[in-house]
């Protein structure tokens, strides 16, 4: 047994396989070195990101895969779980050694952990085109700030970019502290420094439009309206929508009367 | 300016909210003209109501004034309520900025109707043309037909909304005769059957040439109101299975009434809508769409009412024994299918599996199967030796009692209706 330590990037993931096909080591342990506890028994190798071989990998996987389990990777890469990046390693190493068509045998475990990990990333995936609330800025431009589990805007930015194709917008994750910019073109990543602006989800901004409050208002008078009261059931309410989104919701914000 | 808004917005949303049968699923309007929106055929539920339905779309009268009278309905002209209408601009200025903030998927418009049909249907028209052809929105618009308007103008909105609806709202009609005497399922039978024709003749044309527009390209739906009348779980799915038959029908929905009115023709007021018994009305519409099931397996002369207590799959297999237990590592899809504790997933995924050897009882519960359930009904790689032959009473009492706990943690106050 021996650890394989790699920096937590898609191309530190895929030349770690490569690595192990050219090495063949036995079992192995992979961890990122955010994770890793050094152990004096055991060996510990560390991953040398390489372009080329991990471009190999990936066309290797692309040409044995079909597209549903290539997503189903992407996401789980995505999950930054590391017991998804183990499930990753394993599930590769297991399809190139079997060479064949190994992507649905659900009664492997790591076939499973891909598909219940990606499964995960894919929910919040669609929470996020659900839970997004753009806010009018002054500027003309349309802002969200969101702080997802998993790094899902990379998955998102297609979504968004097809539905509002005629206004400016910006996603912005907090925890990760990187955007998408949408400039009525092209997506871009951009950063931005908060020294300027408040950080915040978006809601209760102080740079909002003229009418941002209006529509703010009617949203959430619009809520409360379609609301039945002989049907109340908030258990299944917050199953839908979980408390750790709710500072998202424009809906949920309740100011004093 | 703003404060009359927002007094007709809660008016008018609080007027629509019973019609149940709103869901943006099966839209594909792509975004082609640099315009707003698109609409997927999965949709998107923006957010729930504290009562747990998902709030898709904005769902709006535009105007709860009616010339008619039915007894189940808020907007019916005996009831004393303020009364209010939106104009054409106004519902496009909500949808268009609601959308814009990625509330909504879309807009759900109804309305009561004011003057005559006609009228009424023609302004609806003008809201989604100009929702389309000015504003260059591409999300997903529902439109209810009304009752009684001219062919012209439900074509004419045929082309501009996804999907439209026209509520049977009464499962049988000598219960709508009882409760909305100036209204008879032929009503609602007729524009059904004219735009299912020309959906058909829509296809056709588009099939020689490309440039034909689509006609409500998510299809049309229709409501029943559930537990106003004293119809059988039996009539109504039933109703259900002859509506999906006749008019190519992409969902019925099914709302348990909400008592609104002090009418002794109705449940009274403050008595609980039949949730349980809707949630058993939906299950069974599942098993027909996607389960293979015919509506008369599940429901007849001498099953008439579904089971409160399980849930109709369990029912059916309860009474149909000697289909089981069936050899999970061999049987085909579709009986796999049958077999409760096992969903579509799951079943597709034993289907997937078992090419790579026998499934064992680990796998299956790790795929996804509900093994403590579906145990009494199914055989596999180490499965006991013999399964002891049990009465479906027993199994039922078997499996409640696993699952007790767990509904002990459900909200009670829903379960002591029945
Ligand atoms: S016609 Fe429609 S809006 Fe008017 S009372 Fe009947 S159900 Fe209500």
């Amino acid at each position: 047994m021996q650890n394989y330590v790699f920096d937590g990037s898609f191309e530190g993931l895929l030349s770690a396989v490569f690595n192990w096909f050219e090495r063949k080591p036995g079992q192995v342990k992979l961890q990122t070195e955010a994770a890793f506890q050094p152990d004096a028994f055991m060996p510990c190798l560390h991953i040398v990101n390489e372009r080329e071989k991990a471009d190999r990998v990936w066309k290797g996987l692309q040409a044995n895969l079909s597209k549903a389990t290539l997503r189903k990777f992407y996401c789980t890469y995505l999950s930054e779980l590391e017991e998804g990046y183990t499930a990753l390693f394993e599930f590769a190493c297991y399809l190139f050694t079997e060479g064949a068509a190994i992507e649905n045998n659900y009664g492997n475990p790591y076939v499973l952990a891909l598909s219940k990990i990606a499964k995960k990333v894919e929910r919040e995936k669609h929470r996020m085109e659900a839970f997004i609330r753009f806010q009018h800025n002054a500027d003309g431009i349309y802002y969200c700030g969101i702080d997802p589990d998993f790094n899902v805007l990379p998955l998102i930015a297609t979504h968004f970019k097809n539905r509002y194709a005629d206004q400016q917008w910006i996603i912005y994750d907090l925890k990760r502290d990187y955007g998408l910019f949408y400039d009525l073109s092209t997506v871009e990543e951009i950063n931005i420094d908060f020294n300027q602006r408040q950080k915040t989800t978006g809601i209760a901004n102080a740079i909002v439009s003229e009418k941002e409050g209006l529509y703010a208002v009617l949203w959430k008078d619009y809520f409360k309206s379609t609301n039945i009261q002989a049907r109340k059931n908030t258990k299944l309410h917050v199953q839908h929508v979980p408390k750790r989104y709710w500072k998202y919701l424009t809906e949920k914000q309740f100011e004093p009367d | 300016m703003s404060e009359r808004l927002r007094e007709k917005l809660n008016i008018l949303a609080d007027a629509a909210k019973y019609d149940v049968s709103c869901s943006s699923s099966g839209g594909n309007r792509k975004n082609d003209n640099k315009g707003l929106g698109n609409s997927h055929a999965s949709g998107i539920c923006h957010t729930y109501t504290e009562d747990g339905r998902c709030v898709s779309l904005l769902k709006i009268l535009l105007t709860n004034h009616c010339i008619f009278d039915c007894a189940y309905c808020v907007s019916r002209k005996s009831n004393d309520i303020t009364r209010a209408a939106f104009t054409v601009e106004e519902v496009v200025e909500l949808t268009m900025n609601f959308y814009r903030r990625n509330y909504i998927e879309g807009l759900f418009l109804s309305s009561g109707i004011f003057k005559n049909a006609d009228f009424t249907m023609e302004r609806l028209l003008r809201v989604v043309k100009k929702l389309r052809l000015e504003e260059r929105f591409n999300g997903y618009i529902h439109l209810k037909t009304i009752p009684g308007a001219s062919e012209e103008l439900i074509r004419e909105a045929g082309m501009y909304a996804d999907r439209m609806s026209i509520n049977l709202e009464m499962p049988t009609e000598s219960g709508l005769k009882l409760l909305a005497p100036e209204k008879t399922h032929q009503q609602v039978t007729q524009p059904l059957g004219f735009i299912k024709n020309q959906i058909v003749q829509f296809k056709e044309e588009r099939k020689l040439i490309k440039s034909t527009p689509k006609f409500v390209s998510a299809g049309q739906s229709t409501q029943m109101v559930i537990g106003a009348t004293p119809e059988t779980d039996k009539e109504i799915m039933q109703t259900a299975a002859l509506f999906y038959k006749d008019f190519s029908l992409k969902r019925v929905y099914y709302s348990g009434y909400i008592p609104i009115s002090y009418d002794n023709r109705l449940p009274m007021i403050g008595s609980q809508p039949p949730l349980i018994r809707e949630n058993r009305l939906y299950q069974t519409d599942w098993l027909m769409r996607f389960y293979g099931f015919h509506v008369n397996e599940l429901l007849n002369d001498a099953n008439p009412h579904l089971d409160i207590d399980i849930d109709p799959k369990l029912s059916w297999a309860l009474r149909n024994l000697q289909h089981f237990p069936v050899d999970i590592n061999v049987a085909a899809y579709k009986v796999i299918l049958r077999i409760p504790g096992i969903g579509v997933t799951s079943a597709k995924k034993i289907v997937q599996a078992r090419k790579f050897g026998k499934l064992r009882i680990d796998q299956l519960k790790k795929i996804g199967v509900a093994y403590n359930r579906a145990k009494y009904f199914i055989k596999c790689a180490d499965s006991p030796y013999q399964l002891k032959d049990y009465q479906g009473s027993q199994i039922k009492s078997f499996i409640q009692a696993e699952s007790q706990s767990k509904y002990l943690k459900y909200d009670t106050s829903q379960l002591i209706l029945f």
